[in-house]
């Protein structure tokens, strides 16, 4: 396993802790570059934005440079909505001094004053931990007005979500620290011109902003040896569901989905009865048997017409039925819409409504065809990411696992989970 | 410049405009359907969604601005087929009892499920019914019907700046209304009506008092008054195939006389004598230190504003109540005694462009002996179709006057209609009072039109007086915020609560929108200039009021009987 993120697990680091370990040395070392020169070296690091687009990270803190105003946001976006990710809470739990500092150093690259580090509200049992980082790094004065006597002066407030997972996305985020309702903004104007109170803003997943810390410690031309040529550095994947040993994982871009699950995940003899891995959360792709062997890259799941997203990895064995475990996804998006578009808030309940026709033993092959055509229509013409991804599942279940999907129609599930014709007929 | 394809056809523009403007420019109509004209676009119903090449996801012409060399198709098989699922998805989760709705006819819902020649959906319906909410005086909410497009959430929150309404809850149990599912009673409404205005099928309207109206003329032992106002007579037409703007003043008198009305009268009579009466008002605040700037008062919606937003400036409001109510409270005294009616017997309808007329009428200060001084309101909309309903359109309607003595009016009654209108009525009268000379220009054009906050100076005796005139409530705030502030050093203010003044109201004809204000506030002006008397205070039926009943402006009687007090309704 790669380390160049994350803590080993165990006690919570305290500040002197991290201050011997030589935390906040980067810092240090970067406050006496100039930002661009910072930037230059993120671009060179080659760095993809982690929070599930895979932005170029050195790019769009170009483009906040870029811009002249008199205030400049940072938004650490740490509300990590998408079920099965848990990896910026692991940082945050394990060290949250480490996100400050990179916080600090990418605040100081584009020229902010202020930033929030926006918390998945659930994430209750952190939010002291992470409190008193700030205020301890506020008293040493690696935050507040003239940071260690470099005329740069950045502080930093902890804001919580309550609980919306469309306040990941960016600009409902934005609006939900604002005081409204976390509804998704219209792109452009982008962020990085007019984001929080309309001013330049960089907002960053958390994982994007620790690694940070490793470019400017290695320097990019070391950094970019870990990883492939399109996908530089480590990534975090969270894995859950049917393995040994869930949790965290940090390993190197360009390992087989395989090789994670069957070796560090530890499944074994037991990876034989693997049904389908979702990657990307519940908005992620469903992969088949023969696609487990794909390689951990954001080049190799685009070449498939997927995302590798937050990194959030489920696998489900045969145990699974296929269409019960869509009809959890889709009510948990059926829930988490906003509401503001026609095709998310009104696809994705019908979209439920007719797995649930379905899975009653009710479905037909128009049905069927309804459920694509929605799942389309979510796809293309919705507002944000929320409802153009919420469908990516069931359309990669349409595609890999259609007979399935059409066994159900036939009156029969595989595993007993869907009371089809009157609920007896298990097979 | 920007050179784009749209479906094969090539033009250029020098701007970055939006694809809809674009394809609009080029002759192409791309449907759409929560975008209007006068609100900031917000794409939420998807429904003029296009394709880019080169772009994988559709885009909403409205919102996605032209680049160059950009190729766009807005009805290609793809675009025509995620559309076409937009409509069904709406109209699965829409109450489709068009026959009964109150937009039937005018619904944009109706006219696009036409226009795109949808005639089956394969959605199953997924409306769950709600109470249809009437819990005050002038706004119906029915949600049944409500598509969720956000017009009326921009109407209360970015025009008017009120937020009584927002989306609540989220998924497919978001809604538009009052925080916690109150009625628009519990929360800081002022019954504008402009959601109503904007909204494009039948889910916001006015609480529907003609039944009223027809049981009271059809009631022998009524003697059943109209009073007109000033604004309704370039729209209505309007519900009638005419354009905006065109005046049907002179049918009014015969089609409601045909209808049963006993007598009918206009309220630019009441106007001229609010003229009266406020500049009076005016002058003595102006030379005995009253306060100021005074601000003016016949408009209930902006009075529900004041009283429940800036209760502390109440003091800057005139005591004069608004014509509606001073015609009420003249018709029930002075009128009933003069046909030998008891006030009892006597009903007051008022034709209003209003909603907020319909609470107004109904405060327990408008009235006397338990009896309202205007009984019934009903609005524009209400008023076209009473029409209807009774057999009758504005064709072979012939001419004649209003009656006499609350038919007699001036243009300067008139101009109330728009917004400006009553500063510049009382700049006519107050100057030639003050100085006994005649005005040399009495058009005072730089307080017309929709600009949102009108300034204008004029020497009036030895003093300048400053004045200015706003409309829509966002701009009152504005206002109000510096005068709190101290920093207004206006004498008089004129306010209406809804954009461009009456002639926008919340009761006018669908749609009102900006252009077709602009059109309707022609139609005042362009009358009002053919008009022999133009002055309030040459009105000889007021100056008659005054010598035989009121004596004279700001005496007792009309104190008690033509104003009115304020209160602080802060909820």
């Amino acid at each position: 396993m790669t380390n160049l993120l994350f803590e080993r697990p165990g006690k919570l680091l305290s500040f002197k802790d991290y201050e011997q370990a030589d935390g906040f040395k980067t810092l240090k070392c970067v406050l006496d570059k100039k930002p661009q020169d910072l930037i230059d070296e993120i671009k060179k690091a080659k760095l993809l934005g982690r929070g599930g687009a895979g932005f170029p990270v050195g790019l769009k803190m170009q483009f906040v440079a870029d811009e002249s105003s008199d205030i400049k946001y940072i938004i650490c976006n740490a509300d990590e909505g998408e079920p099965g990710t848990f990896k910026d809470r692991e940082l945050l739990r394990r060290n949250p001094l480490k996100v400050i500092e990179a916080m600090i150093i990418a605040a100081y690259a584009i020229g902010a004053s202020k930033g929030y580090l926006y918390v998945r509200g659930e994430y209750t049992n952190i939010k002291d931990h992470i409190e008193a980082g700030i205020k301890e790094a506020r008293q040493k004065n690696y935050l507040g007005p003239n940071i260690m006597g470099t005329g740069f002066s950045f502080d930093l407030e902890y804001r919580s979500g309550v609980g919306a997972y469309i306040c990941g996305e960016e600009t409902a985020l934005i609006e939900s620290i604002e005081g409204r309702a976390g509804d998704p903004r219209q792109k452009p104007p982008y962020t990085a011109q007019k984001g929080l109170f309309n001013k330049p803003t960089l907002v960053h997943n958390v994982e994007t902003l620790v690694n940070l810390l490793p470019i400017m410690q290695l320097g990019a031309a070391t950094y970019t040896t870990y990883g492939t040529e399109a996908s530089t550095g480590t990534k975090l994947f969270s894995v859950s569901g049917f393995v040994k040993n869930k949790g965290v994982f940090e390993v190197a871009f360009g390992l087989k989905l395989s090789d994670l699950i069957k070796n560090q995940c530890q499944t074994l003899e037991a990876y034989d009865t693997i049904k389908f891995i979702q990657v990307g959360g519940s908005s992620g792709v469903v992969l088949p048997r023969d696609l487990f062997d794909i390689q951990l890259s954001y080049e190799a799941f685009k070449a498939i017409g997927a995302n590798l997203g937050s990194g959030a990895i489920f696998v489900a064995d045969e145990s699974i039925c296929i269409l019960d475990f869509l009809k959890a996804t889709a009510n948990f998006f059926r829930h988490e819409s906003c509401g503001k578009c026609t095709p998310c808030r009104e696809g994705n309940r019908h979209i439920s409504m007719i797995l649930d026709k379905i899975s009653q033993g009710q479905g037909t092959d128009k049905d069927l065809g309804l459920l694509k055509s929605t799942c389309e229509v979510m796809k293309s013409a919705s507002f944000c990411g929320l409802g153009q991804t919420a469908p990516t599942a069931i359309l990669s279940v349409i595609k890999y696992f259609k007979d399935e999907l059409q066994a159900h129609i036939g009156g029969q599930c595989y595993t007993g989970a869907c009371s089809m014709k009157g609920g007896d007929l298990h097979v | 410049m920007y050179k784009i394809t749209i479906n094969g056809r090539q033009a250029s523009f020098d701007q970055a405009i939006s694809i809809l403007d674009a394809a609009k420019k080029m002759g192409i109509k791309i449907p759409t359907l929560c975008y209007h004209p006068d609100l900031k676009v917000k794409g939420n119903c998807r429904v003029c969604i296009v394709e880019v090449e080169g772009l994988q996801p559709l885009q909403a012409a409205c919102l996605t601005k032209i680049s160059d060399g950009m190729v766009i198709h807005t009805n290609n098989k793809r675009v025509r087929e995620n559309r076409r699922l937009i409509l069904e998805l709406i109209l699965a989760n829409h109450d489709q009892t068009c026959t009964t709705c109150h937009s039937n006819g005018v619904c944009e819902l109706q006219r696009l499920t036409e226009e795109l020649n949808i005639k089956a959906n394969r959605y199953d319906q997924v409306l769950e019914e709600e109470p249809i909410m009437y819990g005050n005086p002038s706004i119906v909410r029915d949600m049944n019907k409500c598509i969720k497009c956000g017009r009326c959430i921009q109407a209360c929150n970015d025009i008017q700046e009120v937020g009584a309404i927002y989306n609540i809850g989220r998924s497919f149990e978001m809604r538009m209304g009052p925080a916690y599912d109150f009625d628009l009673s519990q929360v800081k409404c002022t019954y504008c009506g402009q959601c109503i205005n904007v909204c494009p099928v039948g889910a916001i309207y006015e609480k529907d008092d003609i039944v009223h109206v027809l049981n009271a003329i059809e009631d022998e032992s009524k003697h059943v008054i109209a009073q007109i106002a000033p604004s309704i007579r370039v729209s209505l037409g309007e519900m009638f195939g005419l354009a905006p703007g065109e005046n049907v003043a002179s049918k009014l008198p015969t089609l409601l006389r045909n209808m049963g009305f006993d007598a009918v009268f206009d309220t630019d009579f009441t106007a001229d004598l609010t003229i009266l009466e406020e500049g009076i008002e005016f002058l003595d605040r102006l030379e005995n230190g009253g306060v100021l700037p005074m601000l003016t008062s016949c408009s209930p919606g902006w009075i529900n504003y004041i009283e429940q937003f800036y209760p502390d400036l109440i003091d800057h409001l005139s005591t004069c109540k608004s014509p509606q109510q001073m015609f009420g409270a003249l018709a029930k005294t002075y009128y009933a005694d003069k046909i030998h009616q008891a006030p009892k017997d006597l009903v007051v309808v008022s034709f209003m462009p209003c909603t907020a007329k319909k609470f107004e009428a109904q405060r327990p200060e408008m009235g006397r002996n338990g009896l309202p001084d205007v009984d019934y309101v009903l609005t524009t909309r209400e008023l076209g179709n009473m029409i209807k309903m009774q057999g009758y359109d504005l064709d072979h309607i012939e001419a004649s006057d209003f009656d006499a003595p609350f038919g007699i009016t001036t243009g300067a009654g008139l101009i109330f209609g728009a917004s400006g209108g009553v500063m510049e009525a009382a700049l006519r009268s107050v100057y030639e009072i003050v100085t006994g000379q005649a005005l040399k220009e009495i058009n005072f054009t730089q307080v017309r039109g929709l600009t949102g906050v009108k300034e204008a100076t004029i020497d009036v005796g030895d003093i300048q007086v400053k004045v200015a005139v706003t409309n829509s409530l966002t701009n009152a705030k504005m206002i109000l915020d510096k005068i709190r502030n101290k920093e207004a050093d206006y004498h008089f203010v004129e306010v209406m609560c809804c954009p461009g003044g009456c002639i926008g109201g919340g009761g006018q004809p669908r749609p009102t929108n900006n252009a077709i204000r602009i059109e309707r506030i022609k139609g005042i002006y362009s009358a009002e200039e053919k008009m022999t008397l133009r002055k309030s205070h040459e009105n000889p039926a007021v100056k008659a009021l005054y010598e035989e009943f009121l004596e004279k402006p700001n005496s007792d009687l009309a104190h008690k009987l033509l104003h009115t007090h304020y209160k602080n309704r802060q909820k």
